[in-house]
């Protein structure tokens, strides 16, 4: 999984199986906004292996705890995310249903 | 904040205001938006949060996402989390019946494309997997067949059902359906449509013919199912079919007949596009259309004339004609108005970086709203198995 070092852990390389863009380029996102990384970037070895490598270099930290911590931002950020789309689908429900009371609308 | 950023943050000020008595008119109208941060000198502003189309090229089409890319300037363009809290919104333009479109406002690309890939190829529904066939003399193969009830939408919440895997197909991870069409002799030509598939709530009723060992149970079918799935609590009321009752499989010509069972299972669409959930999910950056100058009389109404998705307005003030724009949100971003000479001085075509509109078809297994939560809960659970994997 991780691939570093053992004197040096603010270098790493992470290979997780399973993943692709989605995932590695919603991270690289993350790790870039964060001041402590000096550099990240993510590959992808082979087209037809379900397998995503992304590189991290901090500035000091250990990386599995930067890339730990840039997974929780995400998540965060995702939380975020659903409650405020949510919030704007039950208030566009309820401005549709004030401006026509007889309409059917679909609350799931 | 240290010291020297202090100092870095005074510099910046004294050279932003430099920069305002050069003064663009398009730049000031931009900083005077909303959701646009006052901190950067207006172009690099610009460059950040808009794509500029050009007549031969689009330019500043990259989001700037390292955190220290403007630390010269004494800017922070790292991720808080309270900033994107207080920057972040969502607005529903429509959502009726199988559609949604609304505006996704202060976020960058990589996650607003997270989402659509994972509505396009991550969130699971029910489709047809395996098809019995008992017997069939239509003109068309049973492999072909198969493949077009494969591509059915199945009106079935797929989060009540579990992935089948190499579990023995029972009433947690399949849905059965039958179907059985003839066409009689001397009769027209019959077309059997997706309405003509039954749910088997029971499981399927093809005995299996391989085992004879044991003479006094129950005969083996091709699914074990404990309980019929219509006693279920979820189902009992709604009962589980097509989406559509109108889809062509096949038609039949007097004598040919199609008796066949249907074998649905939960899958993903980067299995098979049969699996999305979505006809299509994508967005697109909002598009910004400016008068540089003002464009009256017969330029106004040559502009109007070029633009074919009727972008521009005239208005008139004390007798001159005036190009106003009008609906910035039907550009397509043709540049067909900054075509020609000098025209693209007069007309700028922009698209707002962090501003999408997204627009979500769902195929009917659930509804385009629950689609798109379910998409961000999948990245939040694969996040999640990250952690997990790296303590």
């Amino acid at each position: 999984m991780e691939h570093g070092s053992f004197t040096d852990e603010t270098k790493s390389t992470f290979s997780m199986a399973d993943e692709d863009h989605t995932l590695a380029n919603a991270l690289r996102y993350t790790l870039n906004q964060d001041p402590r990384v000096t550099f990240c970037g993510y590959s992808i070895p082979h087209p037809s292996d379900n397998r995503v490598n992304i590189r991290v270099q901090t500035t000091g930290d250990p990386a599995r705890e930067v890339l730990k911590d840039a997974c929780q931002n995400l998540m965060v950020v995702c939380q975020h995310v659903r409650n405020t789309f949510d919030k704007a689908v039950l208030d566009f429900n309820l401005t549709k249903a004030k401006e026509e009371p007889e309409g059917d609308i679909s609350i799931e | 904040m240290s010291g020297k950023d202090k100092n870095l943050h005074i510099m910046m000020t004294e050279s932003e205001s430099e920069q305002e008595d050069v003064g663009k008119e398009g730049i000031e109208w931009i900083m005077n938006l909303p959701d646009v941060p006052m901190k950067l000198p207006p172009h690099v502003e610009l460059q950040r949060t808009r794509v500029e189309c050009k007549g031969d090229a689009p330019i500043h089409t990259d989001t700037i996402q390292y955190s220290g890319a403007f630390a010269s300037m004494g800017f922070d363009n790292s991720l808080r989390l309270d900033n994107f809290r207080n920057n972040f919104k969502i607005e529903v333009i429509n959502l009726k019946g199988d559609d949604i479109e609304f505006d996704m406002i202060g976020i960058d690309p990589a996650l607003a494309n997270a989402f659509r890939r994972i509505l396009i190829a991550e969130v699971p529904t029910m489709a047809i997997e395996k098809v019995l066939f008992a017997n069939n003399t239509s003109i068309v193969q049973d492999e072909v067949l198969a493949h077009r009830l494969g591509l059915i939408p199945i009106r079935v919440d797929p989060r009540l059902f579990k992935y089948s895997d190499k579990d023995a197909p029972n009433e947690n991870n399949t849905i059965v359906f039958r179907l059985h069409a003839r066409c009689e002799r001397g009769k027209p030509r019959l077309t059997v449509k997706s309405e003509a598939l039954t749910w088997l709530p029971n499981g399927s009723e093809f005995p299996l013919v391989s085992d004879k060992s044991i003479p006094n149970s129950k005969p083996q079918t091709y699914t074990s199912f404990s309980c019929s799935q219509d006693k279920l609590p979820e189902f009992s009321k709604n009962s589980i079919g097509p989406k559509d009752s109108d889809i062509i499989l096949a038609r039949l010509g007097p004598g040919q007949e199609i008796e066949l069972e249907a074998h649905a299972v939960k899958g993903m669409g980067k299995t098979h596009a049969k699996w999305s959930p979505v006809a299509t999910a994508w967005y697109r950056m909002l598009p910004e259309v400016l008068l540089l100058e003002e464009i009256e009389d017969e330029l106004a109404e040559e502009l109007k004339r070029k633009c074919p998705v009727n972008v521009f307005d005239i208005e008139d003030i004390a007798g001159k004609k005036r190009a106003t724009v009008a609906r910035p949100r039907a550009c397509t971003l043709c540049r067909e108005c900054i075509r020609g000479d000098a025209w693209e001085k007069r007309v700028a075509l922009r698209r707002v970086k962090d501003h999408f509109i997204f627009k979500i078809e769902s195929t009917g297994a659930l509804p385009p709203n629950v689609l798109f939560t379910e998409a961000v809960k999948i990245l939040e659970d694969k996040c999640e198995r990250l952690i997990a994997e790296l303590s």
